[in-house]
């Protein structure tokens, strides 16, 4: 079972407040994931011809000012790390490829957990309250985030196996549900030039769809594709650098609730984790049609 | 009239609360606030108290219900009333999946829509969905009736036993085994009776009635394809 939640500002001056509601909604989803928690926050854009990176490694003492150093100087452009936890946001003055092709061939035990000019993604083990301490999510502005509690029932309580996924930069993907056909999908996105850092199934998914969107398809077109490719129980929420989706399978055995207000669209396994938004008492509310594509974008 | 605030009582202690009354209490009016989505809100009452709640419900809202009524004002989570024996549940707004599941007796209305499954294996409850039903519907229903006001999903009724089907707006599509059956004097009074009841006001001709062929109760190899 897993939690997931969503929450996306269409009012510019809700965003001071994105981290504070996002933290209460992933708390909310204790019951459902209390293994691992993860989130992905679009904010603080960088400079154009920039990135920046989220990377992670299970040594929170891990020399990420030694490897910031390094990086610059092999790329000779300006690189700025933040660390938080076993975390660090690496901004590089250069192109993402160059950046994460670099760290992939000086530090493999590097993880990179999400790149762009937006998105920053944090997951790591323990109770969603305790993870959204860690990383600060309180204090965090921003346009959007997506995050995901997770407990896991076949495979192993790894921050490797925590969503959200990420395939694209600044695109996220959690997912509640199990997809059958994930080993032939795999197969064949390797055939086209797709990598995989994981066995997840949700990793899949997630470089299905940035796949999809690589080949010109909308947000919305990927996801309508997904419908007839992609097999097996799912409630996905995507997140990109100016839109938000939610979809679930044709059968739709896992749970999805929306509300939204002209203010703000929200996403959530449960009610539960909507209760607390501002303005939900004059929300709409309603569970998301099965094998219904439902995608919103920044104006 | 009792009124417990779930922002500072448990659902535990509420559910506790109306467990321990007797037969005979005269605390017979309560009014839950705050309910915020939470799960199994006034489950297993088994005598005739009045519990409103106000706000929206999470999961299994007033399950196993005997007797009470339980009146949401807001939407229910998943399986709402399921396993209801007797007595009357009611959700103003609209309801999630597998509303009234099991059901063995007593009243659900629905004043909204219900999701999917709505009345799946249906024992003898009544459901009146003043909104539509999302897909497998009444599946495995055995006995009650299912009244959708508005539209039903796909698979209406699949593998249907005993349990009559009354859809006033359009069907997706059937399921297996059941069928549209003719609806006679007898029928349209019965309907009347139960639209009444919920306090839904239609013309209980304009439904059309399904039920079910009666050809997947024992295994016929000449309905394999029906399976």
């Amino acid at each position: 079972m897993c939690g997931i939640v969503g929450l996306f500002l269409k009012n510019p001056d809700l965003r001071p407040s994105l981290g504070r509601h996002i933290k209460v909604m992933l708390i909310g989803m204790t019951d459902r994931g209390p293994d691992s928690a993860g989130i992905a926050v679009y904010h603080q854009p960088v400079e154009r011809n920039s990135c920046k990176l989220t990377a992670f490694h299970a040594d929170p003492h891990h020399h990420w000012r030694e490897i910031g150093g390094q990086l610059a100087e092999a790329l000779a452009a300006e690189v700025d790390v933040e660390v938080k936890g076993n975390h660090a946001v690496i901004k590089v003055a250069a192109p993402d490829s160059g950046a994460r092709a670099w760290l992939k061939k000086n530090h493999p035990d590097v993880r990179i957990m999400g790149y762009g000019e937006l998105m920053e993604v944090y997951k790591d083990m323990g109770l969603p309250a305790d993870v959204v301490a860690r990383y600060g999510v309180d204090a965090m502005e921003g346009s959007h985030a997506i995050g995901h509690t997770r407990m896991a029932t076949e495979s192993a309580v790894t921050t490797e196996h925590s969503h959200p996924f990420t395939a694209a930069p600044d695109m996220c993907l959690v997912h509640n549900g199990s997809l059958s056909n994930h080993n032939n999908l795999r197969k064949w996105l390797r055939h086209h030039g797709h990598d995989f850092e994981t066995d997840n199934d949700s990793e899949v998914a997630a470089r299905y769809f940035a796949h999809r969107m690589g080949e010109g398809a909308t947000l919305a077109e990927a996801l309508e594709a997904g419908l007839s490719d992609l097999d097996g129980f799912y409630t996905f929420t995507m997140g990109t650098r100016d839109g938000f989706a939610v979809l679930r399978d044709g059968i739709a055995c896992k749970p999805a609730v929306l509300a939204e207000t002209d203010d703000w669209v929200a996403m959530a396994s449960e009610f539960r984790s909507l209760a607390n938004l501002p303005g939900v008492d004059q929300a709409a509310i309603w569970e998301p049609k099965p094998a219904v594509v439902y995608t919103w974008s920044l104006q | 009239m009792i009124t417990v605030d779930l922002a500072d009582t448990s659902v535990r202690a509420l559910n506790d609360r109306l467990h321990k009354l007797q037969p005979e209490t005269n605390e017979r009016a309560w009014h839950v606030i705050n309910p915020k989505g939470a799960h199994a809100l006034a489950c297993g009452l088994t005598i005739p108290i009045e519990v409103i709640i106000e706000g929206h419900a999470g999961y299994y809202c007033a399950g196993m219900n005997k007797e009470a009524t339980v009146i949401v004002n807001g939407h229910a989570g998943q399986g709402v009333a399921e396993n209801i024996m007797s007595g009357e549940v009611r959700v103003k707004g609209n309801a999630s999946q597998a509303a009234g599941a099991s059901g063995h007796g007593g009243l659900l209305v629905i004043e909204g829509d219900a999701s999917a499954r709505c009345g799946i294996s249906m024992k003898g409850v009544d459901i009146v969905v003043g909104g539509s039903v999302g897909h497998m519907s009444a599946f495995m229903a055995q006995a009650g009736s299912l009244v959708v006001c508005g539209d039903a999903g796909a698979s209406l009724g699949d593998s249907l036993y005993e349990a009559r089907l009354y859809v006033q707006g359009s069907v997706e599509s059937l399921g297996a085994d059941c069928v549209e059956k003719k609806m006679t004097p007898h029928h349209i009074a019965k309907l009347e009776r139960l639209l009444a009841r919920a306090g839904i006001k239609t013309d209980a001709r304009r439904f059309r009635r399904y039920g079910s062929a009666r050809r997947l109760y024992n295994f016929h190899v000449d309905h394999a394809d029906a399976y």
